[in-house]
């Protein structure tokens, strides 16, 4: 990787994941800076949503270590633990929202859980996190086997920002939604990232996602990171894949 | 460097300042909001306010919504409240903030007796619903029999079979285990109660009549129920949740002769060989029992239960099993398909579908008892 970055809030180094015999991750190492969006991308099946579910404790790996805050969550106490937790948000692919619970009780059960606020405030809060995310107040009594498919990504967005986080994790936060949808939530994640100072690590398949809203783009392929930097550099570089990627039809009609 | 938030009041003439200071994150939201209270009751009284949030160590959005529940509070008539001294990192999240509007929350759900009692009214009138349900899914189940009759080729038979291993196959340990412990223990209580009347060797009577009679198949069509009733209720459900049988219906199939159908063929097959089993292992327990607990040897058990028993007592034992079998089918099907959206209705119709089940095949084995009473069998 080219260089040392000071100070990262995520530092991944030597992580070796597997299942079985097959190895998904091999020696991986990363770094993401404060207040960056990072882009995160591969082929299918490369390890990109292994390598997420790693870093945030749910895939148990063979070797390395993972500093998140500058905490190694391996040697970490339990309260120390859950600290950091508090301050991750994560979005999952599915939205992963709680079935049984309203929209407005999806956003406050981490609220619920991690503070002690009055229900007055937990209920205006939920309705500054729904504006910020793009959504109607009465979508707020709604159940998730209401909402479009849209919807959920955004109620899900909303609970994964629901503790002020200062890192939220988005597995491909636009897979599913049409391109303008698509666009909007790219808005979105950029308008929040400035408004609340996060870091945001993105999953993606999705060029436009890259080409508007990421800082910088990382590329997982063999179990490694194989390029990390700007999309300038992605363009420039002579993997094979990354070349493919980058300059295949798809790539050309975005960037035109 | 979280210092505990604080709010200063600074008046100057007919003016006041309110000088936030601090951190004004989450973790001390009781603490704001009781500042932000008090200092709310000051509107109406100064001609100009101004909330300066210049030394605001650190910024959420629950303090940046507290300051502007507060401007909004001390907003009144001309008097208009302003936020002073907000620094570029924070200003967009003040902005965000402020397109929010307040909607109050509608409270729902307020327990009161009128609410009860038309939660009663509306269960009670859910029943007719119930029966009206069960009724057409077995309407819907013949139908698509008699389509496959018409048409064998579209019979699942590996589908059939598969749900044969499951409910059948895979059940009989179970089974035989429980039928074999309740025949035991249906002998031993028998012979301590009729050893006293010096009639140890009616138990046998008692064991046989029982056992092929009534709690054989009840007993296996109570635990049929509970084990394969539940699977199927869930199965079906989560597809449901997951479109899957919308999808089903697209391609042009029918959910209920390629999922239920299957089901419950292996069900009404399953039933009376399970029966069969337990009813032998009641009888093989029971004799087990009299033999090394009341010392009837196994010759005068057998020459006892030839007489006791008569084949209209096997008869009528294994002619319900297949009926059970069909309610316990339907039942757990219809609540498979009237699962919504919830985990939570997946667990509800589980459950229904289970309590259900029993209570139906009870039902049935009365309605069974009156008829073959007034047959004379």
């Amino acid at each position: 990787m080219a260089g040392e970055i000071q100070n990262p809030i995520i530092r991944v180094r030597d992580i070796t994941v597997q299942f079985g015999t097959t190895r998904v991750l091999d020696g991986l190492n990363l770094d993401v800076k404060r207040g960056e969006i990072l882009g995160f991308v591969g082929p299918s099946g490369a390890g990109k949503s292994v390598l997420t579910r790693t870093i945030i404790g749910l895939v148990p790996k063979v070797a390395g270590s993972i500093e998140v805050f500058g905490v190694d969550l391996d040697s970490s106490s339990t309260s120390q633990r859950r600290n950091v937790e508090r301050r991750w948000g994560v979005l999952f692919q599915q939205g992963a929202l709680f079935s049984s619970l309203t929209v407005r009780q999806n956003i406050q059960f981490p609220m619920r859980e991690y503070l002690r606020v009055s229900q007055r405030l937990m209920d205006e809060i939920t309705m500054a996190k729904l504006t910020m995310v793009g959504l109607k107040p009465e979508v707020a009594e709604r159940f998730p086997s209401e909402l479009s498919g849209g919807m959920i990504k955004r109620v899900a967005l909303a609970r994964a920002l629901s503790l002020d986080p200062d890192l939220v994790f988005l597995d491909e936060p636009t897979s599913g939604l049409d391109p303008i949808g698509a666009g909007d939530f790219d808005e979105l994640v950029r308008t929040l990232q400035r408004t609340l100072g996060l870091t945001v690590f993105m999953v993606t398949h999705d060029l436009d996602s890259l080409y508007t809203a990421c800082d910088r783009i990382a590329v997982l392929g063999n179990g490694k990171i194989i390029a990390a930097g700007s999309i300038a550099d992605m363009q420039a570089s002579q993997h094979p894949w990354l070349r493919q990627y980058f300059h295949g039809k798809r790539a050309r009609a975005v960037m035109s | 460097m979280n210092s505990d938030p604080k709010l200063e009041r600074i008046a100057k003439g007919n003016a006041l300042a309110l000088c936030a200071t601090g951190t004004w994150t989450a973790s001390f939201a009781p603490v704001l909001e009781r500042m932000v209270a008090d200092a709310e009751k000051l509107a109406g009284g100064p001609q100009s306010i101004f909330i300066d949030v210049s030394e605001v160590a650190k910024l959420d959005t629950f303090g940046a919504w507290l300051i502007e529940r507060l401007r909004r509070s001390l907003t009144q008539g001309s008097v208009e409240a302003q936020i002073a001294g907000l620094s570029a990192n924070y200003s967009s999240l003040v902005d965000e903030v402020r397109r929010v509007r307040a909607t109050p929350v509608v409270e729902t759900s307020t327990i009161t007796i009128t609410g009860m009692l038309e939660q009663i009214g509306r269960t009670v009138a859910g029943v007719g619903g119930t029966v009206a349900g069960l009724i057409d899914m077995l309407g819907a189940v013949l139908a698509a029999g008699m389509r496959v009759l018409i048409h064998p080729r579209s019979f699942r038979l590996t589908s059939t079979v598969h749900h044969m291993e499951q409910v059948c196959w895979r059940a009989v340990p179970i089974i035989v285990l429980i039928t074999f412990l309740i025949g035991c223990i249906i002998a031993q209580q028998g012979i301590f109660h009729f050893r006293r009347f010096g009639a140890d060797i009616f138990v046998v009577d008692m064991l046989g009549v029982l056992v092929l009679r009534e709690i054989g198949v009840l007993l296996v069509a109570i635990m049929v129920a509970g084990r394969s009733g539940s699977a199927y209720t869930a199965e079906l459900g989560s597809m449901k949740m997951r479109e899957e049988i919308d999808a089903l219906r697209t391609m042009g199939f029918d959910p209920i002769e390629v999922l239920v159908l299957p089901r419950m063929l292996a069900l009404v097959l399953a039933l009376p060989i399970l029966a069969f089993l337990g009813a032998m292992a009641a009888l093989y327990g029971g004799g087990l029992v009299a033999w090394l607990y009341g010392g009837v040897d196994p010759e005068a058990f057998l020459l006892r239960l030839r007489d006791a028993i008569s084949i209209d007592h096997f008869i009528v034992g294994i002619v319900k099993a297949p009926v059970m079998a069909a309610v316990i089918g339907i039942v757990a099907c219809v609540e498979g398909l009237a699962v919504q959206g919830s985990a939570e209705s997946l667990g509800q119709h589980t459950t229904a579908s289970v309590v259900k089940g029993i209570f139906f095949v009870i039902v049935m084995d009365g309605v069974f008892a009156i008829f073959f009473a007034s047959i004379g069998m």
